[in-house]
């Protein structure tokens, strides 16, 4: 295998944001005292005059955001995500979303891989969070590229977006053109037997669970969602009747999440098995964020699990189904 | 010819009335602020703000921000006086598919800028709108309303943190200053004052006044407006239930519409006021 680049989303927003701001006058850019962790310092010392550092006052952040958009300006907001999608979530709802409010919430220290800050800033639930907000666009990219290319399109889109960034590192997956749609998913691997449907780090991890899983013999297709909502409905549907089977993976709490998501869509379209891999404890521990993932079953192993129990579950086609209450 | 001040004083007899009729025909809304907040909208919408009716109209563009939602009888009154929508829409207030819901919701009324009713937003919301004046170099202004009980919220306090650092001297603040809120009394609930010297210390200039005398709202708007560097708190003490014997200083007739005998009792007040 050749050697995995890594590259850091929370940089690659840092940079996309401070080009924009080059392109647009109308870009102005919002943080809560973590410039330097969320990288929109980048923007602040090239656009001084266009960033507001807001203190540690993320809800004033948010409405404050809405203002700045009320009269025509595109703000990004940033914070770790922890703090934009549960300290502020009322004023995410009001000030922003029901208005449907042209701002961009670019949250950093999304799931586990935060690491050594421990359990209090590991965001495990702002997916779901956000996702259940009227109006919003929610986007988990799965690396640094599929990163500028999100915040480049939420800037020409208008109304609300939460982008989730990570403190890590993330294997480089994607071309450095790749587009982004929201709604529209990607299918970078095909298979017959299981589906890996992932978002964020989890992208990376399908793969090589798919890797694993081709060794044995089995077939697995791997899709990255990072456009949680809007959802690729017509993927997770092709993906239920094409292989019967289907695996979700993300950083993030199994409640409520990406792999909710795609249960709630297969149960009302298409019914095939579905089994979540997130995180299943109740909160997450201090450590090593590779350690992290291996420690709460968010990891290559986890998939290639699932992908074995979803493919046991399968039902048997109805003839076969028939012949077996006969003989039996 | 009527002075300006004999003026809204007729405009903002006839929005009470308007304000009562429409809490009657709804059922249900906020009648005691409402009443409360009126004179200080009618000053802002018939003397003072710069705004115009027409969407995309030439010219400068003042912006109002009611932070306290649940008055949203008086902003819909004030609107519809202005021409942004017709006055039939306020015998509509809190039904299916009006444009008219029992908290401003901005998607669905002309004039309403954003959404409101969840406490202690507005504020940063016209920090929000006044920074982006300014870098357009602009000098339309914002104006805020906030109830007293509001500034419990902890998010008014990192507003008033935010236009004072930010030195948003194009950003008024109304503090609607009648002294009760749902529970009861704001000193028993959750004591707010000394009022004047907290703003002052966030680093604003207050005016206080009579929230009902129009000589002094104008004044208090004129003074705010020629205040640079910082943002302005224009401290109005108010009586809840302004204007209708009966419903003045009530707790109750914070969230309670008039029943028939009440609203045909507060008109004829109204009227022979
Ligand atoms: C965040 C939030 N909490 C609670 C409420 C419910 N509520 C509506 S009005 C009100 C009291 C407000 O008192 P005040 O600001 O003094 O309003 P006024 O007296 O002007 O009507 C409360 C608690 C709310 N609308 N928003
Ligand atoms: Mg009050």
């Amino acid at each position: 295998m050749t050697e995995v680049k890594m590259k850091s989303l929370r940089d690659a927003y840092g940079q996309a944001l401070a080009d924009l701001g080059a392109e647009n006058e109308n870009i102005v850019v919002l943080d809560a005292d973590l410039s330097g962790s969320t990288r929109t310092s980048i923007f602040a010392a090239r656009f001084p005059e266009r960033f507001f550092n807001m203190g540690v006052a993320e809800q004033d952040m948010v409405s404050t955001a809405a203002g700045l958009a009320a009269a025509g300006k595109i703000p990004f907001a940033s914070t770790f995500a922890v703090f934009a999608s549960g300290r502020a979530w009322d004023q995410v709802r009001q000030s922003v979303c029901m208005g449907k409010m042209n701002v961009k919430i670019v949250a950093s220290h999304g799931g586990i891989t935060v690491g050594e800050d421990g359990p209090t800033h590991q965001a495990l639930e702002d997916i779901a969070l956000m996702r259940v907000m009227p109006n919003i666009t929610v986007i988990v990219p799965a690396d640094a590229h599929e990163t500028a290319a999100a915040v480049r399109r939420a800037a020409q889109l208008s109304g609300p977006f939460y982008i989730r960034t990570a403190r890590d590192k993330f294997p480089v997956l994607l071309r450095e053109d790749v587009e982004f749609t929201p709604g529209k998913a990607a299918r970078l691997r095909e298979g017959t037997d299981v589906a890996i449907i992932a978002c964020g780090i989890m992208v990376s991890k399908a793969l090589e669970a798919a890797e694993v899983l081709s060794n044995e013999g089995v077939s697995a297709a791997v899709v990255n969602m990072s456009s949680i909502k809007p959802i690729d409905v017509e993927m997770i549907v092709s993906m239920a009747r094409e292989t019967g089977a289907i695996v979700t993976a993300e950083e993030h709490s199994i409640i409520g999440g990406l792999g909710s998501a795609v249960a709630e869509e297969v149960s009302e379209t298409e019914p095939v098995p579905v089994i979540r891999v997130g995180m299943r404890a109740a909160v997450g521990s201090s450590g090593a964020p590779e350690e992290l993932l291996n420690l709460f079953g968010m990891n290559t192993e986890a998939v290639v699990e699932a992908a074995r129990k979803a493919i046991g579950m399968k039902k048997e086609p109805a003839a076969t189904q028939a012949k077996t209450v006969m003989t039996g | 010819m009527m002075n300006d001040i004999d003026k809204l004083k007729e405009i903002s007899r006839n929005l009470r009335k308007d304000i009562l009729r429409m809490l009657h025909a709804a059922g249900s809304g906020h009648t005691g602020g409402s009443l409360s907040a009126i004179d200080m909208l009618t000053a802002l919408y018939f003397s003072r703000m710069r705004h115009s009716p027409t969407p995309g109209a030439s010219g400068p563009r003042d912006r109002f921000i009611l932070s306290k939602g649940h008055g949203a009888p008086a902003l819909y009154a004030v609107l519809a006086q202005s021409g942004y929508f017709d006055k039939k829409h306020l015998m509509t207030l809190r039904k299916v598919k009006s444009i008219l819901s029992g908290h401003p919701y901005s998607p669905s009324t002309p004039g309403v800028e954003v959404c409101t009713g969840s406490l202690g937003q507005g504020l940063s919301i016209s920090n929000g709108i006044a920074m982006a004046l300014k870098l357009n170099k602009s000098d339309e202004r914002v104006f805020c309303m906030m109830g007293d009980g509001e500034t419990q919220e902890g998010q008014v306090w990192e507003a008033a943190m935010t236009a004072a650092h930010y030195k948003l001297d194009n950003v008024t603040a109304f503090l609607d200053n009648n002294g009760l809120q749902i529970d009861g009394v704001v000193k028993d609930v959750m004591g707010i004052e000394p009022i004047g010297d907290k703003w002052r210390a966030f680093g604003w200039e207050v005016y206080e006044i009579d929230g009902h005398d129009f000589g002094q709202i104008l004044d208090a708007v004129d003074k705010a407006g020629r205040t640079k560097g910082k943002p302005s708190l224009i401290w109005a003490h108010t009586v809840k239930g302004k204007g209708v014997s009966f419903m003045e200083n009530k707790v109750a007739f914070h969230g309670k519409a008039p029943s028939r005998e009440e609203l045909d009792l507060a008109m004829a007040e109204l009227d022979a006021a």
